[in-house]
């Protein structure tokens, strides 16, 4: 322990940013989610090169796109990701109803963050996709609406989460609807798809270009970019959690062992809060703080 | 929890005798409060005068939507009902109080469900009746109008109860269970509603695939509720 711990403020200038930084000395990064992030952004860059530049467009197939096709590089990659986020949500959440370990919780709670961004992203290039080829920003297509459903489905994860404070019961409670949430996605897949199939009017124009050479690349290329970014941005936000509920137990104990003192005499006080700042690891006193404060 | 030296049958005979303890106690408290009867049923009434307005009084209009109007006023009396079926065991640590009892958490599940499901089932009679009368909607296949109905409430009791645990003592609970069970209840909607379009046209045929559908689900959520309900009521 540096002497720097035995001060409630740990030493720091309560007025200047630099007690902000030195909360997180690492971040949320290390050195595999650095490279695999440098990875991601040189990746990035050559695939918006072969997506929008180098692939040819769409003009071989019956009902041509032309340069529409190259959205698809994107919408499709986002749905990749947003399946699999939810896959890995659900993963989690059986692991967490089976060993009951904070880290399967967060790793729910983690990708079913990052997958609602990639169902908003495909539902926004899937709408943008519609307004050109159909002619309007929405259409009941039964992918688009299943879609749809899922992202409120998802919502309702996150809102569950966020409403409620102790971490054993948000987790378990999360956990069943983590499930239940991936088991409904295929009924409600299925159920607007036949529901569509009911009342399909005019056929309308699908996703189903003629994929080849370097188009096809181009399609897998960004599959597995979007993949990698989900990655990578799953392992920042469960760093965050993690970080996070941290924060909001040490800062608990520490609030704790304050009041304590209080209780026992007001000449104490510091004393107490030293006592208790010193019994935790290093690195984490200093953060909670930076809360307290 | 059930003792393990009872055998298999004895612990589905116990599991289905505690439900029809839970269930009897909430129709008891029913019978006594009268909270669905005098709420609830007028409450559903009053959506479906309120389509009536929204719709314009033309009645050709309101047949057509008919099917879809019925189980949108079912799925927001669910809501209702749901809230209500979870508020007298959220308060007075009644929770707690279950939890202890040494009920089977299955049991205490299906009894919630059970309960539930008959207070929708009154409540779609009533809907039914509401809306030949405003509508003037009369139904071809009453067969399939009442497997529906069946099919439907199961589903919608099996996963309102999992939900209306779930959210039972949360400060938030008003606002969140909406959130959290229309949009998984999403297909019961559709299939229900194109189930009694079938009915209400006479093309019974197709209706019976929606059934399908109704069942696989009921099946699925009362699976889900009797193996997640230990787990919800551990900790609430």
């Amino acid at each position: 322990m540096s002497p720097d711990n035995v001060d409630p403020r740990g030493g720091r200038d309560p007025g200047t940013g630099a007690g902000l930084f030195r909360m997180h000395p690492d971040g949320t990064a290390s050195r595999g989610s650095r490279i695999l992030g440098i990875v991601v952004l040189l990746a990035s860059a050559a695939f918006l090169f072969v997506a929008l530049v180098a692939s040819p467009p769409d003009d071989q197939s019956e009902n041509a796109m032309g340069d529409l096709v190259r959205i698809m590089y994107l919408h499709v990659p986002a749905a990749v990701a947003c399946y699999l986020a939810f896959f890995v949500t659900a993963v989690g959440s059986i692991g967490y109803l089976r060993k009951r370990t904070e880290g399967w919780d967060l790793l729910a709670a983690a990708s079913a963050e990052v997958g609602v961004v990639f169902t908003a992203l495909t539902l926004v290039t899937g709408s943008i996709w519609g307004h050109i080829a159909w002619g309007s920003w929405w259409e009941w297509d039964a992918r688009l609406t299943s879609t749809l459903v899922m992202f409120l489905v998802y919502i309702g994860y996150l809102a569950l989460r966020s409403a409620i404070l102790d971490p054993v019961v948000r987790a378990k409670r999360a956990a069943i609807v983590g499930v239940v949430a991936f088991v409904n996605v295929p009924i409600v897949h299925y159920s607007v798809d036949w529901w569509r199939s009911l009342h399909q009017g005019p056929t309308i124009s699908r996703f189903d270009p003629t994929i080849d050479g370097l188009k096809l690349f181009a399609l897998m290329f960004g599959m597995l970019l979007g993949i990698a970014v989900y990655v990578w941005l799953m392992i920042h936000r469960f760093r965050m959690q993690y970080a996070a509920a941290h924060l909001e137990a040490r800062g608990l104990d520490l609030a704790l062992a304050e009041r304590r003192a209080e209780a026992s005499g007001a000449s104490a006080t510091a004393q107490a809060a030293a006592t208790a700042a010193g019994s935790e690891p290093v690195g984490a006193s200093t953060v909670e703080k930076e809360v307290l404060r | 929890m059930p003792d393990p030296a009872i055998p298999a049958e004895g612990t589905v005979a116990a599991v289905l005798a505690d439900a029809r303890l839970v269930a009897a106690k909430d129709l008891r408290l029913e019978w006594r409060s009268r909270v669905v009867l005098s709420q609830l049923v007028p409450f559903a009434i009053l959506v479906l005068v309120l389509f009536g307005f929204a719709l314009d009084p033309d009645r050709t209009a309101l047949q057509k939507a008919t099917p879809g109007l019925f189980w949108l006023a079912v799925l927001f009396s669910t809501v209702l009902a749901l809230q209500r079926a979870f508020a007298v065991e959220a308060t007075d640590g009644v929770t707690d109080a279950l939890r202890m009892s040494g009920l089977d958490p299955a049991g205490i599940f299906l009894g919630k469900a059970a309960g539930l499901a008959v207070h929708l089932g009154v409540l779609e009679v009533v809907l039914l009746a509401g809306v030949s009368l405003f509508y003037g909607a009369t139904p071809h296949g009453p067969l399939l109008l009442v497997a529906t109905c069946v099919a439907a409430t199961v589903g919608l009791a099996a996963v309102g109860s999992v939900y209306g645990i779930l959210s039972a003592a949360m400060r938030v609970r008003d606002s969140l269970l909406p959130l959290l069970l229309l949009p998984i209840v999403a297909p019961v909607l559709i299939a229900a509603s194109q189930a009694f379009t079938a009915a209400y046209e006479q093309t019974s045929g197709a209706g019976w695939r929606w059934f399908g559908l109704l069942a696989v689900f009921a099946s699925l959520y009362a699976a889900i509720g009797i193996f997640a309900f230990e787990q919800l009521l551990e900790e609430s």
